[in-house]
């Protein structure tokens, strides 16, 4: 409830620029993509005094009633959390061409022009599990690692495959176990499956696992401490879910992608279209903080610095499927 | 007073009360979020049915309610407890969107409309009249079959979608043929549409099936007693069969609101948490048809206005309000029995 109380009492807007949010289902409180969000609009609130306000939506079709109230009520920016959002944001920017959109993950239906009022914001998470791929295999001591996907859909699948890449890229030898929780929506909130999957990798030999399964990793992390092994969190940091065994984190900087929209917008230069945010854009990745600065011995920290500098400058190329 | 008069008068009594328990319980909420009610109430009732946007908004969000509280209804009034409306209405849109999608471009309007709304209906059905069946020839308890079943028909639909008839990276089908699609009835940009109409002529058909044919009686015998109805000469398995089965099919004709009538595909999520919301608007509506379009009009606004006061108060204030009514309908409803059955033996 204490939690509760600092959220309600939004005010209407009454800044100059007014920007209004949908989250995704699931809502403010998730501790990850949609606190993300809520955060660069509160950095961007502080640094360039704007004004916003959010909807949390329900079931499915309230997150267009929403989008819609946002751009009827006169808001200039309106941004949907989720790649859910696509193709209901690409109708409504052709349906209201003076207000500008923005869609986080953006992926509508292949062929579709995306219109000049909106920015389909793109991360290139294969980057960022390219390089907490090398950590794994450099810190594996069994030559074995793995990885937990969540829901069995492309969007994960760039998570395998950059993660992936990178554990051959540092280490060919090593073997790579790789299982995904289910096919529906619930595999990403599947803490028993995630702890059954990810116990199994560790018993067939893997020492250090990636997952990319929302709240099934709680799962992964709780097989972590069990076994003793490395876990490496996704999103945000997830350093505080369970100290003891989380080697990294592989972050979505989904804040710094709305504060730099919003950014544009205040400064005059938005501009429509897809954008993508990679490591060069350091729109995604990796926990290195006083936390784990002693987990990742210096050698293994100047080698992943050395692979990012690559990525960045072209000379290494990241698989994204 | 006239003994159905004064039965009228304690129902409306009971739903009353109900009301009044719920928004003081929602004014403490409030307070202890810092916004003043009457501000919050305000809005809520300002930002719904104020301006034509908000009316439209609103019926558009009543209209799906309609639909599953008169599936609820009727298996209630047969005695069943039809808790599959979800997946029923999950396969109804999903079988509504693939047809609409496959059928040709020159298909004139009056033939593709009521196809896609029939195969919307069948497909519903379909899935109704299997816990239907088993209730009737092995006594599995329909209950727990309904409830297996949105489990089945969510994650076939998903699996079905995802392999064969999502459009590649969305969670959506293609795009229905225009002619399929139901008008939207133009109220200031909201998304109401001719299904609203749809959802009217299914309630005046449930009053005449119900209570104005031998079959509706047939229905409610079961429901009363199916002892007294077997002995009565009704066969109460056949009963027992359609009620799911036509239950099932109102349920699934949801599809026609949100495929035909609003995003013209189905997409994953769509119409999630109607079919639980459907028994409470039955509940809330004493299974009678004009009670039902109240209450979905009421759950309607909740749904609408939670999102206009999600300014004010997290959208968890709204559902806990929903909750609150339910509750507090289901306690008045028991007294209100007892006062009837009182009533009725003096």
């Amino acid at each position: 409830m204490l939690v509760g109380l600092g959220r309600g009492g939004q005010q209407r807007c009454t800044a100059d620029v007014c920007i209004g949010l949908v989250f995704d289902v699931g809502g403010l409180g998730d501790k990850s993509f949609n606190d993300a969000a809520h955060r660069g609009l509160l950095r961007a609130k502080e640094e360039l005094g704007i004004g916003f306000r959010y909807v949390e939506p329900g079931d499915g079709s309230d997150r267009e009633s929403a989008l819609r109230q946002l751009a009827l009520e006169g808001n200039q920016l309106v941004i949907g959390v989720g790649f859910i959002f696509s193709d209901d944001i690409r109708n409504l920017a052709e349906e209201f061409p003076d207000t500008k959109f923005a869609c986080i993950d953006y992926s509508a239906t292949p062929g579709a022009e995306v219109p000049s009022n909106l920015s389909g914001l793109r991360f290139r998470e294969h980057e960022g599990s390219f390089l907490v791929g090398a950590l794994a295999a450099l810190k594996s001591e069994s030559k074995s690692v793995g990885f937990v996907g969540g829901m069995d859909i492309p969007l994960i699948h760039k998570f395998e495959a950059g993660y992936e890449a990178g554990v051959k890229h540092v280490c060919p030898e090593c073997e790579v176990l790789s299982t995904y929780a289910g096919t529906k929506p619930e595999a990403f909130s599947d803490p028993i499956a995630g702890k059954e999957l990810s116990l199994a990798q560790y018993n067939r030999g893997a020492d250090v696992i990636f997952h990319a399964a929302g709240k099934t990793g709680t799962g992964v992390f709780n097989a972590a401490k069990s076994k003793g092994k490395w876990a490496i969190g996704v999103d945000s940091d997830q350093f505080d879910d369970m100290p003891c065994c989380i080697l990294t984190s592989m972050v979505k900087k989904v804040d710094i992608a709305v504060f730099e929209t919003v950014r544009d917008l205040v400064q005059g230069t938005f501009e429509g279209g897809v954008r993508e945010f990679g490591l060069a854009e350091q729109g995604v990745d990796y926990v290195f903080d006083d936390n784990n600065r002693d987990r990742i011995p210096s050698e293994i920290r100047a080698r992943v610095e050395a692979i990012r500098q690559g990525v960045i400058d072209g000379t290494i190329k990241v698989p994204s499927k | 007073m006239t003994k159905r008069g004064n039965e009228l008068f304690l129902q409306v009594y009971g739903v009353a009360v109900a009301l009044l328990v719920a928004m003081a319980a929602g004014s403490v909420l409030i307070l202890i979020f810092g916004q003043s009610p009457a501000n919050v109430y305000g809005v809520l009732l300002s930002k719904t049915w104020g301006n034509a946007h908000g009316i439209g908004q609103t019926l558009f969000k009543s209209t799906p309610l309609i639909f599953t509280g008169l599936s609820v209804a009727l298996a209630f009034r047969a005695g069943l407890f039809n808790i599959g409306c979800e997946g029923q209405l999950l396969v109804g849109s999903f079988a509504c969107a693939l047809v609409g999608s496959a059928l040709p471009m020159s298909t004139p309007a009056l033939l593709a409309v009521p196809l896609a709304i029939a195969v919307a209906g069948l497909a519903g059905g379909a899935l109704g009249a299997i816990p239907g069946a088993l209730r009737a020839y092995t006594g599995s308890h329909e209950v727990i079959n309904t409830i297996m079943l949105n489990f089945i028909a969510s994650a076939a639909v998903l699996w079905a979608g995802n392999r064969f008839f999502f459009v590649e990276e969305t969670t959506h089908t293609a795009e229905i043929v225009s002619t399929a699609e139901l008008p939207s009835l133009g109220i200031s940009g909201s998304a109401l549409n001719g299904s609203f109409f749809l959802a009217f002529a299914c309630a005046g058909l449930f009053w005449v099936l119900m209570d104005r044919s031998r079959r509706g009686f047939e229905l409610r015998a079961v429901g009363l007693s199916p002892l007294a109805a077997e002995n009565a000469g009704i066969d109460v398995r056949r009963s027992i069969v359609v009620a799911m089965t036509l239950s099932g099919a109102i349920a699934g004709i949801v599809g026609a609101n949100f495929v035909l009538g609003y995003k013209h595909y189905f997409e994953e999520g769509l119409g999630r948490g109607m079919g639980f919301m459907g028994i409470a608007v039955a509940l809330l509506g004493r299974n009678n048809p004009i009670g039902i379009i109240f209450a979905a009009l009421l759950f309607g606004t909740l749904s609408n206005g939670g999102l206009e006061v999600n300014a004010f108060v997290p959208k968890e204030l709204i559902e806990v309000l929903q909750a609150v009514i339910i509750l507090a309908v289901a306690i008045t409803s028991a007294t209100t029995q007892r006062a009837l059955a009182k009533g009725g033996a003096s």
